[in-house]
């Protein structure tokens, strides 16, 4: 009762985000130098003909009712069409999402199975070799520009040892498995091509790493601090005390409350990765929204642009919705309060 | 007529309490009148969380009161325009408890001065140079300390510096919320002083707000009690020390040590905590400590009335 | 103050990575040992050598005096880009936690909006509505940034705005721009401004990953994420070109953010 409640309200907390969203999207769509009408027509457009168009496309009406057909295409699952792939830019995005996902997703897997015990160890071995040793590896991971770490793990693993594949999402010729969910991996465990499944993965090492490395970076230290907060508080120095085993006082009973700032910046490093994806997207020709994003900005294809952010926004709210029901629930102080 | 007349003045603030907003409401001054006469003190005493700082803070109109008026030299302040209330500041003026939160810590001290008289154009450079040197003389502080900043000076002399500053504008009236609870023993009494010899120079009113009654003793002309937003007794200094009415007063001041042995006065020990003022007890407020409280105590509400000539008391059994 | 700055190592070594950065703005054209764009086809695509201390590109330019003019190019647009955020963001933190109410509900909301995109996503959606160039991609940058400083400040505001000395201020008539400016936030920025310092890493690396996907620098600016884009190309043949510019942004966001770090370690000794 008490979590439906919760989420009841967090979900009407998001309307007037979305709404924000939406006009924020509007307001960004209508900043674009220069006159669609006159873009489609190109430079030979006469007048008139430029004046229909405008008619036409409703540039000529006021921004409220323009705001308010954008509304009514989103609502329609219209956003527009791109102008470089010529298809319903609604239609792209469900094409290209599931990589991206894909991606993230792994990424966060990545950050969760080795920033929590690099953070933990890092905190129980205090100024020693391993603590200086994983602080240096997170302040460096923060600072990474990932796009030249991917460049760099490209250069090495593919192209100077060739034992990682360095683009796409599968080996050239192969053909991606049967249509569940989009993401290879799952799709290809799901109907057992286990050929596919072990290319994709493999497909997904360099770029995952990529991705990974700042959210490493960030999750490690906020482990790190929030460990060592929690180490010295009398409760832990008592199971010390008492002689109980180091990693059980650590990780079962120290993690169990030091985790908790962890999981409210989990929400941010997805976002992170979310936007980091651009970027290496780019780097590993992966057929996801940031490779879409980058090709539509070179091609000047605007709809396809908004579209991406739209969708990436409304990805990063719901992921941070999941991630605070996740926080209530593992609270006990927010269920009584 | 009185330089200052509080006429059933009420403060009540709304709290609101979860997401769907259940909404107390907190009664921290509930129907307050007072009067200050010029030159004199009113020293106003109770626990803390009794409602003596908000009485204080809705004078000044630092918090919009809820009701009731306030009228200084016989006009009304209570929804007076902005203007006219900008002017009637200079008039009236506070110093606060804690000598290190009330002065900016990145200001310096001339500059803390000087900012009352830049507020009403007091002045051009000079004139004002002139009078915060003037100023800084009369609390006791150098020339060349003015140009220190807050965090370098004892409480004592910070607490001097928020008088200098409320004393800029030559007021008349200065609200003191416990000015000197937060200074050591032997400090407080320089500052007591200062603020007596201040306020015959200067003809002062003080409205002084304290929970220490030996100190409200030594300063005050009058005295009023407050327990829960209400004021419990209030007359002359002498006949409330010496013949307490209500039997709040008879127990603050049984805590008192008493100077004269000979004099033995038996320590009444109050019962539990003071209540919450957002959820006050019915009939008098403070029937549930009370040792003479009675069946009636819980339902009535006892009026302030005047048990005696110029003494006042809000009690059934008086 | 200054001793606790020195005895930190990982500060001091902040310190330094951003005096060397400032130097090599200040004095590019004495440090940089050939022209950031002049092409000589003679010499391209050598490694590293004396003569190329980081080699050169596929036109022959000396990559070592790229990166060095680009220090102007990355302090830049991290500077401007922090001097516009920072005080929009501050003054609409101090208004929304000094007024509270209404005001502060319309202030938080918009910022809230502003929050959830994750930055590089808008940051690049309007620098593509602006076109693509290195202005526009620092007002894009000023754009998605302010709402930090608005919510920190607005935190430590709500912090002290109940403290006497904003109540005494008030009681001596003083209007609410004159609180603002002379009581409130002065007494509320120093978390932000620390705020500010990491932050200059962190824009000058957004604005190297808008530039490597075509948003900012055009070649042939000496622009490190414009470079690594170009970088690209030549993968193969010229790890070099790849490599350093990369490392310059590095050790630029590293710099700053242990400075940041460090800085914040002052303000807050509890913390290690």
């Amino acid at each position: 009762m008490d979590a439906l409640r919760f989420i009841g309200k967090r979900l009407l907390l998001m309307i007037p985000i979305l709404i924000g969203i939406s006009i924020l999207t509007f307001a960004i769509s209508n900043t674009i130098p220069g006159d669609p009408a006159r873009l489609i027509l190109g430079p030979k457009a006469t007048p008139e003909g430029l004046e229909a168009l405008r008619e036409d496309m409703g540039l000529n009406d006021p921004l409220y009712v323009q705001y308010g057909n954008y509304m009514a295409g989103i609502f329609q699952g219209d956003l527009g069409k791109s102008t470089y792939s010529q298809r319903p830019v609604v239609d792209d995005l469900l094409r290209y999402s599931p990589a991206t996902f894909e991606l993230t997703m792994f990424a966060m897997f990545i950050t969760l199975v080795v920033g929590i015990p690099f953070g933990v160890i890092s905190a129980s071995r205090k100024d020693r070799i391993a603590d200086q040793f994983t602080r240096i590896f997170a302040l460096i991971g923060v600072a990474m520009p990932a796009f030249w770490l991917g460049l760099l793990l490209l250069l090495f693993f593919y192209l100077k040892l060739g034992v990682l594949p360095g683009s796409g999402r599968l080996d050239g010729g192969m053909s991606p498995p049967e249509y569940i969910t989009g993401m290879y991996t799952v799709d290809a465990l799901l109907t057992g091509n286990w050929p596919v499944l072990y290319a994709a993965v493999m497909h997904m090492i360099l770029p995952g790493i990529t991705l990974a490395a700042v959210t490493v970076g960030m999750i490690t230290r906020m482990t790190r601090s929030s460990m060592l907060t929690v180490l010295q508080s009398d409760y832990i120095r008592t199971a010390f005390a008492k002689g109980a085993p180091e990693n059980r006082v650590l990780y079962g009973h120290a993690l169990r409350n030091g985790i908790m700032p962890v999981i409210t910046l989990l929400g941010m490093a997805f976002g992170h990765a979310l936007g980091g994806s651009v970027l290496v997207e780019a780097v590993f020709s992966w057929p996801g929204l940031g490779q879409y994003a980058v090709n539509a900005i070179n091609y000047l294809d605007f709809p396809a642009v908004m579209g991406v952010t739209l969708l990436i926004a409304v990805m990063f709210i719901i992921v941070n919705l999941i991630v605070d029901t996740l926080y209530f629930f593992i609270d006990p102080r927010l269920k009584h309060n | 007529m009185a330089l200052l007349e509080v006429t059933n003045l009420k403060q009540h603030f709304t709290t609101k309490k979860g997401f769907l907003g259940e909404k107390t409401i907190v009664k921290a001054v509930d129907g307050v009148s007072i009067t200050i006469d010029e030159g004199k003190t009113l020293g106003v005493v109770g626990e803390s969380g009794c409602g003596k700082s908000s009485l204080g803070r809705s004078i000044l109109r630092l918090v919009e009161p809820t009701e009731g008026s306030i009228k200084f030299e016989g006009e009304e302040i209570v929804g007076m325009s902005a203007k006219r209330m900008k002017e009637l500041r200079k008039e009236m003026q506070i110093v606060f408890q804690d000598p290190y939160a009330s002065l900016n810590p990145r200001r310096t001290v001339r500059q803390i001065l000087e900012a009352p008289l830049i507020i009403h154009g007091v002045g051009d450079k000079r004139e004002r140079k002139e009078l915060i040197e003037n100023l800084s003389g009369k609390i006791g502080l150098r020339k060349e300390q003015l140009s220190n900043y807050p965090h370098e000076f004892s409480g004592g002399q910070r607490q001097r510096i928020g008088i200098a500053r409320a004393l800029a504008l030559n007021p008349k009236l200065i609200i003191a919320d416990e000015p000197v609870s937060a200074l050591d023993v032997s400090v407080q009494s320089q500052v007591l002083n200062l603020m007596l010899e201040l306020q015959q120079e200067m003809n002062l009113s003080y409205m002084f707000i304290s929970h220490d009654l030996s100190v409200v003793q030594h300063i005050s002309d009058k005295v009023a009690v407050m327990y829960l937003g209400k004021i419990v007794e209030i007359a002359d200094v002498g006949k409330v020390y010496d013949t307490p009415m209500h039997p709040y007063t008879q127990a603050l001041l049984s805590a008192l040590p008493v100077p004269d042995p000979t004099r033995v006065r038996s320590r009444i020990i109050l019962q539990g905590d003071l209540p919450s003022p957002s959820n006050p007890p019915t009939g008098c407020t403070f029937h549930t400590r009370c040792p003479m409280a009675t069946k009636e105590c819980a339902e009535i509400v006892p009026p302030l009335e005047e048990k005696a000539p110029g003494h006042f008391a809000a009690c059934i059994h008086v | 103050m200054v001793r606790r700055v020195t005895s930190s190592p990982l500060t001091m070594l902040g310190l330094f990575i951003v005096l060397i950065i400032l130097i090599a703005a200040l004095f590019a054209p004495a440090i940089a040992t050939h022209s950031p764009t002049e092409v000589d086809l003679v010499s391209k695509l050598e490694a590293p050598s004396a003569e190329h201390y980081f080699g050169t590109d596929e036109v022959g330019r000396d990559i070592y005096s790229r990166i060095v003019y680009g220090t102007r190019i990355s302090l830049r647009i991290g500077l401007l880009v922090v001097l516009i955020a920072f005080p929009i963001g501050t003054i609409l933190g101090a208004i929304a936690g000094y007024a509270g109410g209404r005001i502060d509900q319309v202030i938080m909301r918009i910022t809230d909006i502003f929050l959830s995109f994750p930055g590089i996503i808008l940051a690049m959606s309007i620098a593509a509505a602006l076109g693509p160039s290195i202005d526009n991609v620092m007002l894009a940058l000023a754009a998605t940034w302010w709402p930090w400083y608005t919510r920190i400040v607005r935190s430590s505001v709500m912090s002290i705005k109940h403290s006497e000395f904003i109540e005494a201020s008030r009681a001596l008539g003083a209007n609410p721009f004159r609180i603002l400016f002379k009581e409130v936030i002065p007494n509320s920025i120093a978390p932000a401004t620390i705020q500010a310092s990491l932050d200059l890493g962190f824009v000058i690396l957004s604005a190297a990953g808008l530039s490597f996907i075509g948003l900012g620098a055009q070649p042939p600016s000496p622009e490190w994420g414009a470079m690594l884009s170009n970088s690209r190309e030549i993968l193969r043949e010229a790890w070099w070109a790849a490599t350093f510019p990369g490392l310059a942004i590095l050790f630029t966001v590293l710099g700053f953010n242990l400075l940041g770090d460090g800085l914040n370690d002052l303000m807050d000794p509890k913390q290690r």
